[in-house]
């Protein structure tokens, strides 16, 4: 029996201040809702556009569940398309990236398209005469999204045609973007590689929230970050010996609840926010020889400092990616089930700085986002354990209840204490939002 | 040992297998020499291993890091522990050079990870870097390309 469909008073019952529901995480129905209406309304990531350098160069993914092309068209505008025949229904591309030439063509019954998805040709047409294709979806083409964006290389995409614009749902919070880009002397990022790819056994929204929990690295990750600073320490080397680039990566994690609290967290409207407002888990890396001359070359030293002073840990923008502008290193939360989560990190060169950089940042996501790694493995037996004891019938709901502050207003930019779980309230309330938002046109 | 037969080539490597799967993990770091890696490509054929995203690119610090954090307390990941299977094929010998000491083993093998009720199986190949240093072989460097390196993977927990 449906429960939440077209029930949004349903849905705001989920969340009250300081605690949302376990249905959130771990009820079907409420995962589809998410693909239906969270995932149409808002503006989601779907990728870089050095992906697809040249015309016909397309990349398949997802938006929420909806398989989508990402495509160059011959007029070097990149399109984002369901990847889904107009005839039957078959997807036109299954490789996850290539190169299709002036048009698509699908592998069942030769229906053409244009790399802007309008239908070119079908063969033995005759057969259509007189039978009103053309009043039919199909004479269309691959249906576009509803709307695309492509932001200093980023590609997002909204699948409903109405809703928010993109500079009204991101707003302030794109100069997480802007930093990171601006940190290329050129101003530009290009993709280095492919992403690592990390199943996860849990809900999405327990990975977007794991991004803003600044008091469990210390915990969690003892026996990685821990063991790491003991190891050191007590290793035979000469006094002043430089500490190697990967205990520069790891050791921060350690750091002491005050470190944590005096970074601050910044939340925005619509659920977007980061940690790392005055400094953060990224500052202290030494720098790489050559690449503030570059910077100060490229935009003067005011500016080179002002960029390079910025070190914000994890922004957050809602619904389902993290960035990080000090390393270059963006990760995207794929919903395949209320309890299955794709989780994909990539990296992206800074265009015109040392190769040490992002050796650096390469090493970074091995070392704490693989499948392989020894940081996330504890950060994934924590969600596997929530996604298994949220079942558990003893109590119901959730706590985010952290610094919770009386009326808090979050459709107003806030610097709080960096332990808070605001941004995770804030989550909950853009959620709630962007649920709702298109229910109640369906029950009118 | 003087030179190394094709036989103690071959043997080093069940030797260094049976290790991992018997847990001896301090005498597998013994294996290799201190400026080692151990590399696990991401990307079918990768040939950079610094500037594009690797599963494993692990230097001495790192393996140790690794085999101590199995060790800990804290490490709730390992609570309860994993364990790990190797199933050789015989190694190929690619490479003999009894001048400079120095070797090379390529190694299909298939790989099975358990811990609590789940149990994943890899298919992979080894490729071994082996030099004689005082009478003693030991690992320089050491690639493992996953058949699905490219896949999306739950934990992958221990070294291969
Ligand atoms: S399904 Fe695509 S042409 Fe028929
Ligand atoms: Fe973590």
């Amino acid at each position: 029996m449906s429960r939440y469909a077209n029930n949004p008073e349903a849905i705001r019952n989920l969340i009250r201040p300081t605690e949302v529901h376990r249905d959130v995480y771990i009820d079907q129905e409420v995962f589809e809702l998410e693909m239906k209406h969270l995932f149409a309304n808002t503006w989601v990531f779907v990728g870089h556009e050095s992906q697809t350098p040249n015309k016909g160069d397309y990349f398949t993914t997802e938006i929420g569940t909806q398989p989508v092309i990402m495509v160059r068209h011959s007029d070097n505008e990149i399109y984002v398309l369901h990847n889904r025949c107009p005839h039957k229904g078959t997807k036109i591309a299954i490789d996850r990236t290539g190169n299709t030439g002036k048009f698509f063509r699908c592998p069942y019954h030769a229906w053409s398209f244009k790399t802007n998805g309008c239908l070119l040709a079908i063969p033995l047409r005759k057969g259509y005469k007189d039978t009103g294709l053309e009043e039919s979806e199909s004479v269309n083409g691959m249906a576009p999204v509803g709307a695309v964006k492509n932001y200093r290389g980023f590609i997002f995409a909204r699948l409903n045609k109405e809703g928010p614009d993109f500079e009204s749902f991101f707003g302030e919070a794109l100069s997480s973007f802007d930093n990171m880009v601006d940190r290329s002397p050129e101003g530009r990022l290009e993709v280095a590689g492919p992403p690592l790819r990390y199943m996860h056994r849990c809900n999405w929204k327990m990975l977007v929230e794991n991004q803003t929990d600044t008091c469990h690295p210390m915990v969690a990750h003892e026996s990685s970050a821990g063991t790491a600073i003991d190891l050191w320490e007590k290793m035979d080397k000469p006094e002043g010996t430089q500490k190697p680039m990967a205990m520069e990566v790891i050791a921060p994690f350690m750091s002491p609840y005050e470190f944590f609290e005096n970074m601050g967290i910044r939340t925005w409207p619509n659920g977007h926010g980061h940690t790392g407002v005055h400094h953060s888990i990224h500052s202290d890396y030494s720098a790489i020889p050559g690449y503030y001359e570059q910077m100060v070359e490229a935009y003067g030293e005011e500016r080179a400092k002002a960029i390079l002073g910025e070190n914000r840990h994890n922004t957050v923008y809602f619904p389902n990616i993290m960035i990080k502008g000090p390393i270059q290193q963006l990760r995207l939360f794929t919903p395949i089930a209320a309890d299955k989560t794709l989780v994909e990190s990539y990296i992206y060169r800074l265009v015109g700085a040392p190769d040490m950089l992002l050796e650096r940042t390469a090493m970074y996501n091995r070392m704490i986002n693989a499948p392989t790694s020894m940081v996330g493995h504890d950060d994934l037996e924590m969600y596997e354990r929530a996604q298994e004891g949220l079942h558990s019938d003893g109590l119901e709901w959730v706590n985010v209840q952290r610094l919770y502050q009386e009326g808090e207003n979050f459709d107003e930019i806030a610097v709080e204490n960096g332990t808070t779980e605001r941004q995770m309230r804030n989550q909950f309330h853009a959620w709630e939002k962007y649920m709702t938002m298109t229910m109640e046109g369906d029950a009118q | 040992m003087k030179a190394p037969t094709r036989d103690d080539l071959i043997d080093f490597v069940y030797e260094e297998a049976r290790m991992l799967d018997d847990g001896r993990f301090d005498e597998w770091l013994d294996l290799w020499t201190h400026d080692s890696y151990y590399w696990m490509p991401l990307d079918y054929n990768q040939e950079d291993a610094k500037h594009v995203t690797s599963l494993l690119h692990e230097d001495a610090f790192m393996r140790k890091l690794r085999v101590e954090r199995f060790k800990g307390e804290r490490t709730f990941s390992q609570k309860p522990k994993t364990r790990c299977h190797h199933v050789l094929n015989r190694p190929f010998i690619d490479h003999m050079d009894e001048e400079k000491g120095e070797y090379v083993t390529h190694t299909a093998f298939h790989y099975v990870e358990t811990r609590l009720d789940d149990q994943i199986l890899l298919a992979a190949t080894a490729r071994h870097e082996l030099k004689l240093i005082e009478g003693k072989l030991k690992i320089t460097h050491k690639r493992v390309d996953l058949l699905n390196s490219d896949a999306a993977f739950g934990n992958i927990q221990m070294f291969l």
